[in-house]
């Protein structure tokens, strides 16, 4: 008779978590198994066959597969820490700023307004080559570069881009830094300690958890970059689709080309959804593993922390 | 609650027969016998619905014109339009079992895997059944509708590439008819500074210039895509060897550096600053309708230019006259609700002397059939009629159906780049190198 109650129990809870079981295994495990299951198969939207490991084993074939992971790698390295530590400078000085403080937050912020699209058309129309940016340079006897046709200035350019708008980090670093107690400022001032030393032993111990979210979404963000590396492509490269010529993704010479584009083009232009299947996986398989070391990361700080 | 999905098996059963028992299914495709004549009064009333790509106002009215000209023929048929779609709509709307009667498509990338797996109806047997003659369409036009045997798409309009020359830029040379000529011109109407920067180039040879795709400069030496069983030629075909090797000639004598800071800082292809009408470059090659574009521009029309056929090869000079065509193709999608008003559409928009007429002189693209281009009608002057006789050629090419049509052509332009900018040591082993490429992902896509 002892058992009935927990078994009741035990149903109570199921039906509790029955909504985020049903939206778990609708938008999560079903997509996810049948991704796998497509993985396996020659699946062109029209018609089904399966295939057992060719995917697979073309994977391994497809050398833009290295090309893209390099250039998404690439953005989770210097992209993601140039967001965090200039939203975290900016942050910084807008804590320190004795007057203005409420129309500098507005003017940094304010790009992360300008639609996605927009800023990256914008910002390759100033940064071409003959464009305003470059005659600014050329005042001050700078020859400024081709920045988004050049495949060694590409990346930077959209790195710079990136910075740009980076406006939702900085508001969120400028509360963490705001609710720094005060007091141990003043205490460390006694002991001696300077500005460098109280940054790198009160604030950043404090920021800490605030620090590791943004990393962990910026990281993700970066391994699904694909809107604006698409955009400035086409862009830059001036190509569109008239009869008998094809835009060839990644421009200049494949150095934008990231996982999430390649994918797209295997999917969708091929209209190949087996192999586009795997490349879901695999990139699935890396925003997973970089979740996780994070995620580590992540609960060292927070026990350090408290 | 056993007895839901028996309620719910028995109320679907209710829902179609009722459905169905109403009215008579519409005609199937081919099931008017008699000739389109006298076929047309037998069909009955009905509404269809047709997808096109045109979005300007000006190309939407050109197009609903021709489908008026289709309605003094079959008034009992009204015909619904949705301009400005693409390839992936159609696709979708296949896939969803929401497929329009028609469909239309500007490009002939899809035609392929359209026609492999059935998405756009075989018009094989109705195009016999109507004793349509496609001998009356150019090689290449018929080539880019069909795909293994299957005739899923009729060609609608066209483009045909060739050459466009600035007389005042080109110094009294007539055009050039062979690619030492053009090479010679190139060399001859160059301006540049002493530091190699280009202030005019006589013909930019890079294959990232606008129009300078692999495809559009291959039937300057005849090169060959694809060999018969779909498998890559451009590795066994000489005739690409050859074409590499002019370009990076001309390259080189601009220096990729020079060619590379002229070409980027050259004007949106499709504004007015482009650099054919700013006068920075003496030929370029481009399709017909830039003739319209030339005249729509309000500065560029006063631009004294003439257009003549791509130069060939000098040990080909057969060739001479041939250039590239693809264009708008048009078909019957799977799961079309009046297949036979449909095709009877198609066959009025793609064989109609009168109304391929009407629409090339809207659109200023070139009609397809031998007829249409012989009209009266048709508004031809000398830089226009250029393109109507390359697209006449025999020799003139296509870009022939594969499934991974778009994969491909991007496979040899990526090469390509690292050609053109000299980081290729061998060309045999790279040119290998695309065919593997190409056929490893034919293999994949299960051709």
């Amino acid at each position: 008779m002892r058992a009935r109650p927990k078994r009741r129990e035990g149903l109570r809870a199921l039906l509790w978590l029955s909504p985020w079981i049903a939206g778990f295994s609708i938008f999560f495990a079903y997509p996810l198994a049948s991704t796998v299951y497509f993985s396996f198969t020659n699946y062109n939207m029209f018609t089904l066959e399966f295939v057992g490991l060719d995917n697979w084993r073309y994977l391994l074939q497809d050398d833009r597969v290295w090309v893209s992971a390099k250039n998404t790698l690439w953005l989770v390295v210097f992209m993601v820490p140039a967001q965090v530590v200039f939203s975290i400078g900016v942050a910084q000085l807008l804590t320190k700023l004795k007057t203005g403080v409420g129309f500098f937050r507005t003017l940094f912020y304010l790009p992360t307004l300008v639609p996605m699209v927009a800023g990256t058309v914008a910002f390759v129309f100033l940064l071409n080559p003959v464009g305003p940016v470059n005659q600014i340079l050329s005042w001050v006897g700078i020859a400024g570069p081709d920045w988004f046709g050049d495949p060694s200035w590409s990346k930077p350019s959209l790195t710079a881009l990136a910075v740009w708008g980076c406006g939702n980090t900085m508001v969120i670093f400028l509360a963490a830094l705001l609710d720094v107690p005060k007091h141990m400022y003043e205490a460390a001032a006694i002991d001696g300690a300077g500005a460098w030393r109280q940054f790198r032993s009160i604030t950043l111990p404090t920021i800490a958890p605030v620090l590791m979210f943004s990393l962990v979404t910026a990281v993700i963000y970066a391994l699904q970059y694909f809107t604006q590396a698409m955009i400035a492509s086409r862009v830059a490269s001036g190509a569109t689709d008239s009869a008998g010529s094809s835009f060839t993704p990644g421009y200049p010479e494949g150095s934008l080309l990231t996982l999430p584009q390649w994918f797209f083009h295997a999917a969708f232009r091929d209209s190949n959804m087996g192999y586009g299947s795997v490349l879901a996986l695999l990139l699935f398989a890396t925003s997973m593993i970089f979740t996780l070391i994070l995620l580590r990361q992540f609960r060292k700080a927070e026990e350090v922390h408290s | 609650m056993r007895f839901v999905p028996l309620a719910v098996a028995g109320l679907t059963v209710l829902a179609l027969t009722a459905c169905t028992a109403g009215k008579e299914a519409p005609p199937s495709l081919g099931a008017q016998p008699k000739p389109s004549g006298s076929a047309s009064q037998a069909l009955p009333a009905a509404t269809i619905e047709l997808w096109h790509g045109f979005q300007t106002d000006a190309e939407v009215k050109a197009f609903e014109e021709a489908i008026a000209g289709f309605n003094k023929k079959f008034p009992q048929i009204t015909v619904k339009t949705t301009k400005a779609v693409q390839d992936d709509q159609i696709t979708q709307a296949i896939r969803s079992g929401k497929a329009p009667d028609v469909a239309a498509s500007f490009t002939t990338d899809n035609v392929a895997l359209w026609c492999k797996t059935g998405a756009f109806q075989d018009l094989t047997a109705v195009v016999k059944q109507d004793g349509i003659d496609l001998s009356v369409l150019p090689a290449a036009s018929r080539s880019y509708t069909e795909f293994e045997g299957k005739r899923c798409m009729m060609p609608l309009l066209a483009d045909a590439y060739g050459m466009f020359y600035n007389k005042a830029l080109m110094k009294g040379n007539e055009p050039p008819k062979t690619l030492s000529e053009l090479t010679r011109l190139t060399k001859e109407l160059t301006v540049r500074d002493p530091d190699g920067t280009i202030k005019v180039a006589g013909f930019i040879s890079s294959f990232q210039y606008y129009e300078n795709s692999p495809s559009h400069l291959a039937p300057m030496v005849g090169a060959k895509w694809y060999n018969d069983d779909g498998t890559s030629a451009i590795g066994s075909d000489p005739a690409w060897k050859q074409l590499l090797t002019w370009q990076k000639e001309l390259v080189d004598w601009y220096g990729y550096a020079n060619l590379e800071k002229f070409r980027r800082s050259l004007g949106d292809e499709w504004g007015s600053a482009h650099p054919f009408f700013k006068g920075k470059v003496a030929m370029i090659v481009d399709g017909e309708w830039r003739n319209a574009m030339i005249a729509n521009d309000s500065k560029a029309k006063s631009l004294d230019y003439g257009t003549a056929p791509l130069p060939v090869a000098d040990d080909k000079p057969d060739l001479y006259g041939s250039g590239f065509t693809a264009g708008t193709v048009i078909g019957v999608p799977k799961g079309a609700k009046n297949p036979q008003h449909a095709w009877e559409l198609i066959k009025h928009l793609t064989t109609d002397t009168d109304s391929l007429v009407t629409l090339s002189n809207a659109l200023r693209n070139v009609p397809t059939t031998k007829a249409a281009m012989e009209s009266p009608r048709l508004a031809a002057d000398a830089n226009f009629k250029t393109f109507l006789d390359i697209f006449a050629h025999p020799k003139t090419s296509t870009l022939p159906a594969s499934v991974n049509s778009v994969f491909n052509q991007d496979s040899l332009s990526t090469f390509l780049v690292t050609w053109e900018k000299g980081a290729v040591k061998d060309l045999d082993a790279g040119l290998k190198g695309v065919d593997k490429r190409i056929n490893d992902k034919l293999k994949l896509s299960g051709g």
